[in-house]
């Protein structure tokens, strides 16, 4: 059988899935993909759960090779540079790696994970119904820790199926959406309106147990301890320095500061994308609106084969997008609206 | 207690997918009993559309499916739950927990003694006394906090808590103890260690403890404590069921 070698990787990259929800009420994190979108295009690209387990790759480049025989993989997410044997390469597509041949992706832009799917998925023994690595608790498989070059995942050998690109709709470059709470009262009107009125940067600290805000100081009206409750994916805990920490997959399952808001379900992943350093807004929003904006997420990722299309007819302009490539411009060859596919 | 006398619980939203149902600011035994009740009666009889419970001190967090239930419909079923009377929760299970105290197990007994003004043998008198409950698991797994913890042990945490802890330990912090399994930070008081794991992969139950349940403590001098901890290591239970 073929094997796919990590031939070199940054930190900060995993084997991630839908994680292990289920056990929070014994301090089990639930782990899982920080951005479930790309994750579920990648899977879907090959005929994969949704939800299976690819590798997410952190925002520093990566290579892969296949060994044994060829394998076929899926892309999405971050954009980067990306080629085959320096052949440039689409995102948001299938590929087929022949034996011996190397897939190398550069840094990330405008986003830091990317998720790179293997047809029939990630070989592995599941704990808890998942494959995610949580470091921490010693979780994950085939390796229980982020990757490593020389890490090797078993693979199938490709399908020969026809390669498939899908078309995602555009990422929109809007305020991260909350909903205030379950501890908005302990701020002051003052320190809410200075949370919502205000440009934060995500701090170079940061990582899959949470993101610290750089901005101004969030003051508490009682103190910043609070008797311990229960947390989620994107709870904004704000603790006694009044520097935010965005609760991400591997988070702790409760915890002990006041939590002003929290990151609605259907910005999560767009939120997870946000690289170090770049300027965001939050906005309030209602219980209603978050949620109706959760069953429109819920349903994309449910209709993504909808968006599957051929590409029978990619006949991208090799040197146009190479020499993009080259300059560090964001390209991707299948772009909403600028590619024309045979059976779109 | 009536159930007329009981003030309602808050519903506070944590974002699109969860319900923190808050029956106290502080941590209030009255309270955590209120909570383990709203868990045992949705375990019991569960909604559709919840997808698990998280009890805590004060409060149970309840995560949904916003696709499956809305806040308002989910919040009215949880009010008119939460608004019954604490049942007995007859279910509950007693274990008896083996802790090796002091020495190079518990490095900060005599330090505990001393702010205390007693000796360490007091202190293992008294903290082996006490009949805790299991208030909530959470933090890392299995990390299960006790109430009951006996007034005179009662102590802040430490000024600088401790990047490293190991797995097993027994300590105190505020008005808790609790039974820490994996290796990490804690900033609490170390008394000592046990041989249980209250978690523990490819054994079965996974997870020892359930919120709920009660605990006493018996110490146990190094020998034992390394016999059962080779026990334990090979998937033995080492806690003991009491009736």
């Amino acid at each position: 059988m073929p094997k796919l070698v990590i031939a070199s990787i940054g930190p900060a990259s995993s084997v991630q899935d839908g994680g292990r929800p289920g056990s929070q009420r014994y301090g089990l994190t639930p782990s899982g993909a920080m951005d479930r979108l790309p994750l579920a295009a990648a899977n879907v690209l090959l005929g994969n759960a949704p939800l299976a387990a690819a590798i997410e790759i952190g925002p520093f480049g990566a290579a892969f090779t296949a060994r044994g025989g060829p394998v076929r993989l899926a892309l999405s997410g971050a954009q980067r540079s990306v080629d085959i044997a320096r052949r440039p390469v689409a995102f948001d597509s299938s590929m087929t790696l022949a034996d011996g041949e190397t897939l190398t992706l550069g840094f990330a832009r405008n986003g830091s994970f990317s998720y790179l799917a293997l047809e029939g998925g990630i070989a592995g023994e599941p704990t808890f119904g998942s494959l995610a690595v949580n470091a921490r608790a010693g979780l994950g498989s085939p390796y229980p820790r982020p990757l490593q070059a020389g890490d090797e995942l078993q693979a199938a050998m490709a399908s020969g199926a026809p390669e498939r690109r899908i078309e995602l709709p555009a990422i929109p470059d809007a305020p991260i959406r909350v909903v205030p709470g379950p501890q908005d009262d302990e701020f002051s009107e003052e320190a809410k309106a200075l949370f919502l009125g205000s440009d934060w940067k995500i701090s170079a600290t940061s990582d899959r147990m949470g993101y610290r805000l750089e901005g101004p100081v969030i003051k508490h009206l009682h103190g910043h301890n609070i008797v311990s409750d229960g947390m989620v994916n994107g709870s904004i805990q704000v603790p006694g320095n009044g520097q935010p920490i965005v609760l991400m997959p591997d988070r702790p399952t409760t915890g002990g500061y006041p939590k002003i808001a929290t990151v609605i379900t259907a910005d999560f992943g767009r939120f997870a994308q946000i690289p170090a350093g770049h300027i965001f807004r939050f906005k309030a929003i209602s219980i209603a609106e978050a949620q109706e904006a959760a069953r429109a997420f819920s349903e994309l990722l449910r209709t993504l084969p909808d968006r599957l299309r051929g590409i029978e007819n990619f006949d991208p302009n090799i040197e146009a997008l190479r020499d993009a490539n080259v300059a560090g411009t964001a390209v991707s060859a299948v772009d909403v609206g600028t590619w024309q596919s045979s059976s779109a | 207690m009536a159930a007329t006398t009981l003030p309602p619980p808050r519903l506070l939203p944590s974002g699109d997918s969860a319900i923190t149902v808050e029956f106290s600011r502080n941590i209030d035994d009255a309270a955590n009993q209120r909570v383990l009740a709203l868990d045992r009666t949705l375990a019991e009889a569960p909604i559709a559309g919840v997808t698990e419970t998280v009890p805590t001190y004060r409060s149970l967090l309840v995560h949904y499916d916003p696709c499956r239930i809305d806040f308002a419909t989910l919040g009215e079923k949880l009010m008119a739950l939460a608004r019954r009377a604490v049942s007995a929760g007859t279910k509950a299970r007693r274990w008896r927990v083996p802790v090796v105290y002091g020495g190079e197990h518990g490095i900060d007994l005599e330090d505990v003694a001393k702010t205390l003004n007693t000796t360490p043998d007091d202190i293992v008198m008294r903290h082996v006394a006490g009949h805790y409950r299991v208030a909530m698991i959470g933090f890392t797994p299995g990390w299960s906090y006790l109430s009951g913890l006996d007034k005179s042990l009662h102590m802040p945490r430490r000024q600088n808590p401790r990047l490293l802890t190991p797995a097993g330990t027994i300590s105190i912090g505020g008005v808790q103890t609790g039974v820490q399994c994996l290796a990490g930070p804690s900033g609490w008081h170390l008394l000592g260690r046990t041989p249980v794991r209250t978690y523990q992969l490819h054994r079965d139950p996974i997870f020892l403890l359930e919120p709920g349940d009660y605990v006493t403590f018996s110490q146990v001098d190094a020998k034992t404590f390394a016999d059962q901890d080779h026990a334990a290591e090979a998937g033995g239970i080492v806690a003991e069921l009491v009736a």
